[in-house]
């Protein structure tokens, strides 16, 4: 039996009458890439919004971590790594005053800061770049460091949320790299993404449509399910029945 | 706590990593001293003033000379014929005249009486006035001078005094205006700006999913800017006692404790600015113009406030500034301690508590 780092049941968020996810369940297990898919308005954002402590559900059941989401959102926040779509590094930071910064605001011991940040810095190739402003790099090496930092603390899960936007197909190959890298070491990463191409290289995908999930299940499943080529037609003959769209 | 200084650590980069700010944080107060100092003084020093002696006797040369000696005057006795004296003033090479008739020492030692007239600029009607007491003041000086006789059998002598500034520096009433006005932007806009920076970059969802408990992300947010309003308080201070000459006379301790007062005012001002808008632009239009102007206006120390009709005397009351700077003049220029200006106190506390109360409860519904 493997252990279930997310579990929804029934999970439910209402705005007047709006219902923003409507009755999401499912489950994610330990080390696993999760894929979460849906068109702009389908619900996605706002579901991580509720797994990461941000949001509290209107109804439903869900655990992060084994920890519940109404109750012990600051026990949540203390497993889980985020990056966001928009870019979340500080830019008049250099590279290692970023990864203090954030290594600090999740409480690493100092000593273990120093001692990990070199590694990372060694592994990114930044060395050179490490007294540098974090203005100054490339996007596709802002990203790479901004996953770096996410996972700095270790956390049990890591949220990704539209991670490559505006990245070059080669940066985004290394970038899945260095996300099946922290799987391997049993982070669980759960991401968000528009690319059909990266949803192949999830384990299992979850494709939501209209605050609902209308498919679960691992990328090869979803393909001979709805007899497609690829997972851009599996999302395209799902999310052509959306009657919501935009943010 | 680590993780507070941590953050802390992180705010004071991006203040001094930003040049911008710096520059309005430290530049703005220099700048207004020395403008307000030297620039836009009142005072009126060193008019030039030309004289045409028609007379050429003792006594005008006596008075010119007594004239000369003031430091108010820097006397022209080219020959300007009097007629000409009207184009001189059209033109604008002269701005005040004074003109001793023909026989002037002759009517005055043989007729007891004699006549001189003193031409001002009244389009520039401060100065004029100015130009009228000054010489009025000197040549009765004069007068009292040349005519050692019985004096008169009743004489009422006005000795009047400046309390609180016997020397009559101008400086005075605006470093108090200037303390409130810096302070002010300082706090509420760079405040502001930083706060909603982190929204609009994005970074303060990154804030928002740590265990950094989000009502420190306020406080830490806010302790930079206290520090360097609090240098930049004492930066002005220094630039007053020293550049400008103006004493403090009341408690150093009492100022300071008052004017960090102020600051937290401001600082909660900002939050409160910083967590209804979110845009860099709203928020620093917000702070400039919401807080800028009616600081300038309604703080008292370029408009007299007991001359606004009514209305606007009312609407002076919710200026934080306002009573700041009752409480710097009071402190500072005047001496006085704590018991005169409790009141004020009491008012910007209370100005603090509202406006903490709403940047805290903005804050906690952005959340769920």
């Amino acid at each position: 039996m493997e252990e279930k780092v997310i579990v929804c049941k029934d999970l439910t968020k209402r705005f007047g009458d709006f219902y923003a996810v409507n009755k999401i369940s499912f489950e994610v297990n330990k080390g696993e890439i999760f894929g979460f898919l849906g068109a702009n308005g389908a619900g996605k954002t706002t579901a991580m919004r509720i797994l990461c402590g941000l949001s509290y559900p209107t109804s439903g059941e869900a655990t992060v971590a084994g920890f519940n989401v109404y109750k012990q959102t600051e026990a949540i926040k203390k497993n889980i790594g985020y990056m966001s779509q928009k870019f979340s590094l500080y830019e008049n930071l250099t590279v290692l005053e970023n990864i203090e910064f954030f290594g600090g605001v999740y409480g690493v011991p100092s000593a273990e800061i120093r001692k990990r940040s070199d590694n990372l810095v060694q592994k990114l190739g930044l060395t050179a770049e490490a007294k540098k402003l974090v203005g100054s790099l490339p996007l596709g090496w802002k990203q790479k460091l901004a996953f770096s930092v996410a996972i700095f603390h270790q956390p049990r899960i890591v949220f990704l949320d539209e991670p490559t936007g505006g990245v070059d197909p080669v940066t985004r190959r290394q970038f899945w790299d260095m996300i099946y890298e922290a799987a391997a070491t049993g982070i669980t990463i759960f991401v968000t993404t528009h690319y059909m191409d990266e949803a192949e290289y999830c384990n299992r995908v979850t494709i939501m449509v209209d605050g609902k999930v209308e498919a679960l299940d691992s990328p090869a499943n979803l393909k001979a399910q709805f007899k497609a080529n690829n997972m851009d037609e599996v999302f395209y003959q799902l999310a052509r029945g959306a009657k919501r769209s935009g943010d | 706590m680590k993780q507070f200084l941590v953050f802390i650590r992180k705010e004071f980069f991006h203040v001094f990593r930003d040049r911008r700010t710096l520059l309005i944080m430290f530049g703005l107060p220099v700048a207004q001293i020395v403008l307000f100092g030297f620039a836009l003084t009142s005072e009126v020093k060193d008019i030039t003033l030309t004289v045409i002696d028609q007379s050429g006797d003792v006594n005008t040369q006596q008075l010119i000379r007594k004239i000369k000696s003031s430091s108010y005057f820097i006397v022209n006795e080219t020959s300007v014929d009097y007629n000409e004296i009207e184009d001189a003033f059209k033109k604008g090479t002269a701005k005040s005249a004074l003109i001793f008739p023909p026989n002037f020492g002759n009517d005055l030692q043989h007729g007891g009486k004699a006549q001189l007239q003193l031409l001002t600029d009244g389009s520039d009607p401060n100065t004029a006035k100015t130009v009228i007491n000054y010489i009025t003041a000197i040549t009765t000086a004069y007068q009292q001078q040349i005519s050692p006789g019985p004096r008169l059998p009743y004489t009422i002598v006005t000795e009047s005094r400046m309390l609180y500034n016997e020397e009559g520096n101008g400086s005075l009433n605006f470093i108090p205006g200037v303390m409130a006005l810096v302070l002010m932007i300082v706090c509420t806009a760079l405040t502001s700006v930083s706060v909603v920076r982190e929204k609009e970059l994005g970074t303060m969802e990154i804030l928002l999913v740590s265990p950094f408990k989000p009502l420190l992300v306020l406080i830490a947010k806010a302790i930079p800017y206290l520090i360097l309003s609090l240098a930049n308080f004492i930066l002005i201070l220094v630039l007053a006692v020293f550049v400008l000459d103006v004493g403090i006379k009341g408690s150093i301790v009492l100022l300071f404790l008052e004017s960090m007062l102020f600051i937290i005012t401001c600082l909660s001002l900002g939050l409160m600015i910083s967590n209804t808008t979110n845009s860099q632009q709203t928020a620093l239009l917000l702070s400039m113009m919401g807080m800028m102007i009616p600081t300038m206006i309604f703080t008292g120390f370029m408009f007299p406030l007991e001359n606004m009709p009514k209305p606007f005397q009312i609407i002076s009351n919710v200026i934080p500034s306002r009573w700041y700077f009752l409480i710097v003049k009071s402190v500072m220029l005047k001496g006085l301690g704590f018991s005169y200006i409790w009141k004020e106190t009491l008012v910007l506390l209370g100005m603090t508590t509202v406006a903490l109360t709403i940047a805290l409860k903005n804050f906690k519904t952005r959340l769920s």
